[in-house]
């Protein structure tokens, strides 16, 4: 086959395209530039985008002798992903930007881009395995629990599937590394990256400070509906949260309070008891699957709303355009915007992006969301990646 | 491995043997050029033959040459050079003529006087074809405020030739100093720089089958400017810095056969560039020719409009593209857009036909910019995405041209599928 080794400059994607080579097929390594911002003041961060990574990419497809370009996806990667990212933050949620840009840049505008130039499949250095099933490519975990990346891949359609190749699915990150350092590959001891790469600070209320300007408002307790604190805008909380709240008062119990939540017109976060944060019940929009859609009858899944949280063993139907998600065991924490992605033991189903969650179980009966409970269709008690 | 055809000359062009020959016996001589012992003075020697050499084969006169790293320094140091030795004696803010296709070593120059030494620039447009306006030079000129005027002899990317014969008298008359990229120029049509009478001439050894990282500025030697670097004391104190005689001895040698082998050359590179570009505006539907048509009868592709700057030239030079039969393009090279293709895509495709060739201009981060050149000239930003510069050199082959024919209408097919997704997504 032809393939795309999309190279980040890290050890993953460098293993990945080594192995794609050695089994046969004919590789051309791509790296991606996601910024056109002056690399100056991102030296020394663990972005994903910086020109020390881009460099390295290049070293890398030169000691593996493959064709090496820089594709230029700056203009989608702010469109589809900082935009969107801006814009979710604005409207109360939380999104998870790696989702976001696998959907749409690395397994979408790249994809399309290498299928159209005739080329035949997108290899990358994520932790999750492509199986065949009778129906087609199938989505799996990584055999490396720490690392499976899966649910960033929960994103993925049965036809973009076809057309992946994850060679380090069946692999332990540290083999990964000393497979790397085997090859000689410059990259064997690179950190492993975990910023936001377009916020390579860390500070991501900082960044969106910039992007939306000063929106202050009041932090309230929920209980006693007290006003504790000013902020300086929604968008630096989200559901969850308990550091940084800088409220000086403590809790009558002396507990400690949490972003339970969030209101963007009144620009009112409240904070109150972890208990508050529990919730039940998930409706997710946008869902996307990863080949037969589930239907309106509940079925037994796994669900999982972080890249390395707990998956829970859950019931899931569809209604309309929406999934429905029961939760056999409650979940700390869940922030609209969020995506909760569906497994059949190792097999990821699908996804959606959390709309609404609520703090009761949804009933078992489907036909009963018709109209939803006010806490439900209202509600954002969410929580935090 | 298979054959691969190498189609980007203007960006670098392999080293002659001869230079390199030179370079190497060169690089064993011991002593500065600078010592004033008997190891300095004999590699003094070399040096100043270099420049003997490099003078009488561009009609300059020895004292004039000035050796620099390369065309980039060689521009950067005329153009802040001669702004900054002339912007006290002016009326401020100074201004600066610069035409609007210049090579980065001089646009960023310029865009860097404007935007730290407070000069004011005036761009002076090209028509369809890329040709500056001799109007609108002299327009230009009418107020006593210029500190400089860049046009480079011929263009990088889509091969124009200048009127800068014609826009060196308008400066001489006004009193302000020309100065000209001659990069592209050497080897590929007739450069002297007497008889052309600009100030300052910049040229460049590894575009002509010398080694990288030497270049000279050849300036009046009536005329001064301020340097940028600091230091020794070399050349008129205008660039100080340790000789690299072996480098420039080797140059030298790439200056002479670039000269004395012009004329064949010329015409060995421009018949495999006619045939090339018959070739592909046969075979490949909607390709534009951009540029000016070769002189030599092919047709020009529709959507390019005649000269209108050559019109105001007196007088026949084949060096600068003036007559009515001038040929207005660089014999090397030719330069397509694709609609609807990305040129990076095409590239990359070519590349993996076994053809080596060009967005444009090589670029460092890898990131395709729309070309300067093309939007100048009037082209649209999406056309001028979808561009590909072919630039032929003493190596080319009729294979190498046969292998482009083959190769390209299947790649430009390709790209046109991978474009139209980027349509998608801008619109």
């Amino acid at each position: 086959m032809k393939v795309i080794a999309a190279m980040s400059g890290g050890v993953d994607s460098a293993v990945a395209a080594a192995r794609v080579i050695d089994a046969g097929h004919e590789v051309v390594g791509v790296h991606l530039a996601l910024s056109r911002k002056s690399h100056a003041d991102t030296a020394g961060s663990r972005g994903c985008c910086t020109l020390d990574d881009a460099r390295d990419a290049r070293r890398v497809a030169d000691m593996l002798k493959i064709p090496f370009y820089v594709w230029d996806f700056s203009e989608r990667f702010a469109a589809d992903v900082i935009e969107d990212f801006v814009s979710e933050y604005e409207q109360g949620r939380t999104p998870n930007p790696c989702l976001r840009c696998n959907e749409k840049i690395k397994f979408s505008a790249v994809l399309d881009r290498a299928l159209a130039m005739d080329f035949d499949a997108v290899a990358t250095g994520h932790y999750a395995r492509i199986e065949r099933g009778s129906g087609g490519a199938e989505l799996h975990r990584a055999v490396d629990s720490d690392k499976d990346q899966s649910y960033v891949l929960g994103v993925l359609r049965a036809d973009q599937l076809e057309h992946a190749i994850f060679p380090l699915g069946d692999d332990l990150k540290p083999a990964v590394r000393t497979e790397a350092e085997e090859r000689g590959l410059l990259v064997a001891r690179k950190p492993d990256s975990h910023d936001i790469c377009f916020i390579p600070d860390g500070d991501t209320a900082g960044f969106l400070e910039g992007r939306l300007g000063r929106l202050p408002g009041e932090i309230v307790d929920v209980t006693t509906g007290a006003v504790l604190a000013e902020h300086n805008g929604t968008f630096a909380f989200t559901i969850g949260q308990r550091r940084g709240l800088r409220v000086s008062n403590p809790a009558a119990d002396g507990a400690p309070r949490y972003v339970v939540d969030i209101d963007i017109t009144t620009r009112q976060v409240t904070v109150g008891p972890p208990e508050l944060l529990d919730i039940r019940g998930i409706e997710g929009i946008r869902p996307i699957w990863a080949g037969e859609p589930l239907g309106e009858t509940p079925v037994p899944v796994t669900a999982q709303v972080r890249a390395h949280g707990n998956p829970v063993p859950a019931r899931a139907w569809v209604q309309g355009e929406r999934l429905i998600v029961d939760l056999g065991e409650p979940i700390r924490g869940l922030a609209r915007g969020q995506a909760v992605v569906l497994y059949d033991g190792t097999r990821v189903l699908g996804s959606a992006t959390v709309d609404a969650t609520s703090r009761d179980a949804t009933t078992r009966d489907p036909s009963s969301l018709a109209s939803p409970p006010r806490e439900f269709a209202n509600s954002a008690v969410s929580g935090s990646e | 491995m298979k054959h691969r055809a190498y189609l980007d000359h203007a960006a670098t062009t392999p080293m002659l043997p001869a230079a390199r020959s030179r370079w190497l016996q060169v690089s064993e001589f011991v002593g500065n050029p600078s010592s004033l012992h008997t190891a300095g003075r004999s590699v003094r020697q070399v040096v100043e033959e270099a420049r003997e050499s490099i003078a009488a084969d561009l009609g300059s006169r020895p004292s004039a040459i000035i050796f620099t790293s390369g065309g980039t320094e060689s521009d950067n140091l005329a153009v802040k050079g001669l702004f900054w030795q002339r912007q006290p004696r002016l009326e401020t803010p100074a201004r600066v003529l610069a035409s609007s296709i210049e090579h980065h070593a001089v646009l960023d120059p310029v865009e860097w006087l404007a935007s730290h030494e407070g000069a004011k620039v005036e761009w002076l447009g090209v028509d369809a074809q890329g040709r500056v306006s001799l109007d609108q030079v002299a327009e230009a000129l009418r107020t006593g405020d210029v500190a400089l005027c860049t046009v480079m002899w011929a263009n990088n990317e889509v091969g124009t030739i200048e009127p800068v014969r014609r826009i060196a008298e308008l400066c001489r008359e006004a009193g302000v100093p020309f100065h000209t990229d001659a990069v592209q120029a050497v080897g590929q049509v007739p450069v002297n720089v007497a008889e052309v009478g600009a100030h300052a001439v910049t040229i460049s050894s590894h575009k002509i089958g010398g080694p990288f990282g030497v270049g000279a500025l050849i300036l009046d030697p009536a005329l001064t400017l301020t340097p940028i670097l600091h230091g020794g004391g070399q050349e008129r104190d205008i660039r100080s810095g340790t000789f690299d005689a072996a480098a420039i001895a080797s140059f030298a040698v790439a200056v002479h056969h670039a000269v004395i082998e012009q004329p064949a050359h010329a015409a060995h590179v421009r018949e495999l560039r006619d045939r090339l570009v018959s070739a592909i505006l046969e075979s490949v539907p909607g390709a534009i020719l951009n540029g000016p048509a070769p002189a030599s009868g092919v047709s020009p592709a529709s959507g390019v409009s005649p000269a209108s700057g050559a019109s105001a030239a007196s007088g026949a030079s084949p060096a600068t593209g003036e007559g009515p039969d001038a040929d207005l393009r660089l014999p090397g090279n030719a330069h397509f857009s694709f609609p609807g293709c990305e040129g990076d895509a095409l590239l990359m495709l070519l590349d993996a036909a076994g053809i080596d060739c060009s967005t444009g201009s090589a670029c460092t981060a890898g990131i395709p910019e729309p070309s300067h050149v093309l939007l100048a000239m009037g082209v649209d930003e999406p056309t001028a995405r979808a561009s590909l510069r072919f630039s032929l050199g003493r190596s080319t082959t009729q294979d190498d041209v046969e292998a482009v024919v083959r190769a390209l209408p299947a790649a430009v097919e390709r790209a046109a599928r991978a474009g139209k997704l980027t349509a998608r997504a801008r619109s």
